[in-house]
């Protein structure tokens, strides 16, 4: 493989790290599957075939390109740069996690593998799995905290719908962190039939980079598309940043275009000071969990602390190990937001644009009234609206002191 | 010769037993592994999310971090054991993020000066060895790797490569505690890895009973017992050292009596 110099789009390394991030910390039942796996994956990413099935499932059935939009009410009641939303609320299951989803399943299906297991946290990964095991006919096993199993009881309905199995992880503080352990526990019991479809661009190699290339259609087509409509690159691309898939398959198809500036954004929960937040790159340090060095929520002994958000896709105490690589290279700058922030901007999307945003995508529109005013009227701002709100409604109410 | 040497030299196999730091009273219950005939004793570092461990020493590690235990607490457990027992090996087990949380040197220097023997690191596989294992040689402590089924003959040499003191061979596919894997099965994987290698073999995950441990050591250098004897402590809380020395001495002897 050639090294383009100074490229920020080489990575990983063939040992699978980003610079000290990323790397395969699995225990050795696992180290010969994903080894296996990188080498499948090497192959499909080589397949035309693959790719042209790729291609197909995600025209006719996620129903992409998903559109790029002028934000005009926005635009202009924010004052100062353009604002573009990419639509990635209007994929099939309304998000962007099943651009990774269809990638793995034929990775799966390609490696001979009978079953699919996932970890899910508010329930959009669980969703996206579930049904790309129904379109393909894989039985499906889904692991979920059990306090998030209570919290978000549309989401585990939907996934029933689907023909999923959902397992209510009781270990832990029974959230998304103790989910992933669960999965990985059933996984190293199940290695000869099993595939373990991780919903964000972290884990161990070679997750970190096969997901953010399954989700970097959402970067090369919004590449196209502003190109096409203004024959110009965004001069600022902005992404909510929970494990980082979204923000990374928006980024990286940039990386290498230095007039594109890019800002991650990461849950402040209740503040960075309060303690009560998610942002491991503002709040955190390096260490190693589930499978990767990358910046946890850690203290002193290296034990791993819980994370808060008031949107549970962004409620994890680790980031993807390329977001902690692009950090400490200072390609990306990550800014934190807090949840009434996001609650804010939340409402302004709904009343100005007439779309409802997830409130991981909030996150990334919130940070607009901090930034927009120091773009010019004709630079753009490219937003990833990365998921639809509905599944949201009972949060907000509750925030708002609203009964439903 | 080393500690661990020393004891994988003598002419019957070796009981390894696991129990988690700060879960009960680790003095007591260390104290009546080595009353009970315990040949090595492994002691877990605990750990907030203990992927590869099942049920029962999950909830040792909660109970542990619970109870306010830190890593200077492990360490002063491993050298006050090592103050009491001069002569029986000692092995750290864990996880790889509270092992180089300070950096690796500052572990493998903290480790050897309270008088560790070996390190486990369940989740450093040879891949990543740069992480802790350079840190460990350099201090002299032995880097205890794990090989499993899964670990077929190619992979087999990097597993090898750069460990020491013995071979921890996980006898299933899963997490500590669950099933027992056949006899067939481990005679023949442990047959397999001793024709690449004079490195003992223990082999653990699922060994519960005298019966199954004995079967074991007739076809391996020692045997590894970890979940049954943490479930003691959680039954027994104060009580735990009498029972954990009853089960280690009929361990021990059905052990150091197959061959």
């Amino acid at each position: 493989m050639s090294t383009i110099a100074n490229s920020f789009r080489t990575q990983p390394d063939d040992s699978g790290h980003f610079g000290q991030f990323g790397g395969r910390y699995v225990a050795e039942t696992l180290m010969p599957l994903i080894l296996d796996l990188e080498k499948h994956y090497r192959a499909a990413k080589a397949d035309p075939a693959f790719q042209a099935e790729f291609d197909d499932l995600l025209e006719h059935y996620v129903g992409r390109p998903s559109p790029l939009y002028f934000a005009e009410r926005l635009t202009e009641a924010l004052g100062g740069g353009q604002i573009w939303f990419k639509r990635e609320e209007l994929n099939h299951t309304g998000a962007h996690k099943i651009n990774n989803c269809i990638g793995q399943i034929l990775l799966a299906i390609r490696m001979g593998k009978t079953r699919i297991i996932a970890e899910t946290g508010a329930g959009q990964h669980g969703v996206a799995t579930a049904t790309v095991c129904a379109r393909f006919g894989l039985p499906c096993t889904i692991f979920m905290g059990a306090t998030d199993v209570a919290r978000q009881q549309p989401n585990v309905f939907r996934m029933k719908l689907l023909g999923a199995e959902v397992v209510p992880v009781e270990s832990g503080a029974a959230t998304l962190k103790d989910a992933m352990n669960e999965a990985l526990r059933h996984w190293v019991a199940h290695v000869d039939d099993t595939f373990y479809i991780i919903g964000t661009a972290a884990g161990p190699h070679p997750y970190p980079e096969l997901v953010r290339d399954f989700q970097s259609v959402i970067g090369k087509e919004a590449r196209a598309q502003l190109l096409s409509r203004t024959g110009k690159l965004p001069d600022l691309l902005l992404a909510a940043v929970g494990g980082g898939s979204n923000a990374i398959g928006l980024f990286h198809p940039f990386l290498d275009d230095p007039d594109v500036k890019m800002i991650g954004i990461e849950a402040a929960g209740h503040g960075i000071e309060s303690g009560q937040h998610a942002a491991s790159l503002t709040g955190g340090s390096p260490g190693v969990l589930h499978g990767n060095k990358t910046y946890l929520l850690q203290d002193a002994d290296g034990q791993i602390t819980e994370a808060h958000s008031i949107s549970a896709g962004l409620d994890y105490p680790g980031i993807g190990p390329e977001h902690s690589w692009l950090h400490e290279s200072g390609r990306v700058e990550y800014l934190p937001v807090t949840d009434d922030e996001a609650l804010d901007a939340f409402q302004t999307c709904c009343r100005l644009e007439g779309i409802i945003p997830a409130l991981e995508s909030a996150h990334a529109l919130a940070a607009l009234p901090k930034v927009a005013k120091d773009f010019r009227e004709d630079q753009i701002i490219l937003v990833n609206v990365s998921g639809r709100g509905d599944k949201d409604i009972f949060t907000v109410a509750d925030a708002l002191g609203v009964k439903i | 010769m080393n500690r661990i040497a020393a004891t994988f030299a003598k002419p019957r196999p070796a009981l390894v037993c696991f129990l988690t730091a700060g879960d009960g009273d680790t003095a007591a219950n260390l104290d009546a592994l080595v009353a009970g005939g315990a040949d090595v004793v492994e002691l877990g570092m605990p750990f907030t999310d203990p992927m590869a461990d099942g049920p029962a020493i999950q909830k040792a590690n909660l109970r542990s971090l619970g109870a306010g235990t830190t890593t200077a607490d492990v360490l002063a457990s491993a050298s006050a054991f090592r103050q009491r027992h001069p002569h029986i090996p000692l092995v750290l087990m864990g996880y790889a993020n509270p092992m180089v949380r300070r950096g690796p040197e500052w572990f493998a220097s903290a480790a050897k000066e309270a008088g560790v023997d070996g390190v486990i690191c369940v989740d450093i596989p040879p891949e990543e060895d740069a992480a802790l294992g350079p840190a460990l040689r350099e201090s002299g402590i032995s880097p205890i790797r794990l090989a499993t089924p899964t670990t077929d003959a190619a992979r087999l040499p990097a597993v090898l490569d750069g460990s020491s003191g013995f071979l921890y061979y996980v006898a299933v596919a899963g997490i500590t505690g669950m099933q027992q894997a056949a006899i067939e099965s481990i005679e023949a994987n442990v047959t397999r890895i001793k024709q690449s290698t004079d490195i003992p073999i223990a082999v653990g995950f699922g060994v519960r009973t005298p019966e199954q441990a004995a079967e074991i050591a007739n076809v391996a250098d020692g045997v590894v017992v970890g979940s049954a004897l943490v479930e003691l402590v959680e039954k027994y809380g104060a009580n735990a050292p009498e029972h954990i020395r009853t089960l280690t001495a009929s361990l021990a002897d059905a052990i150091h009596g197959a061959r």
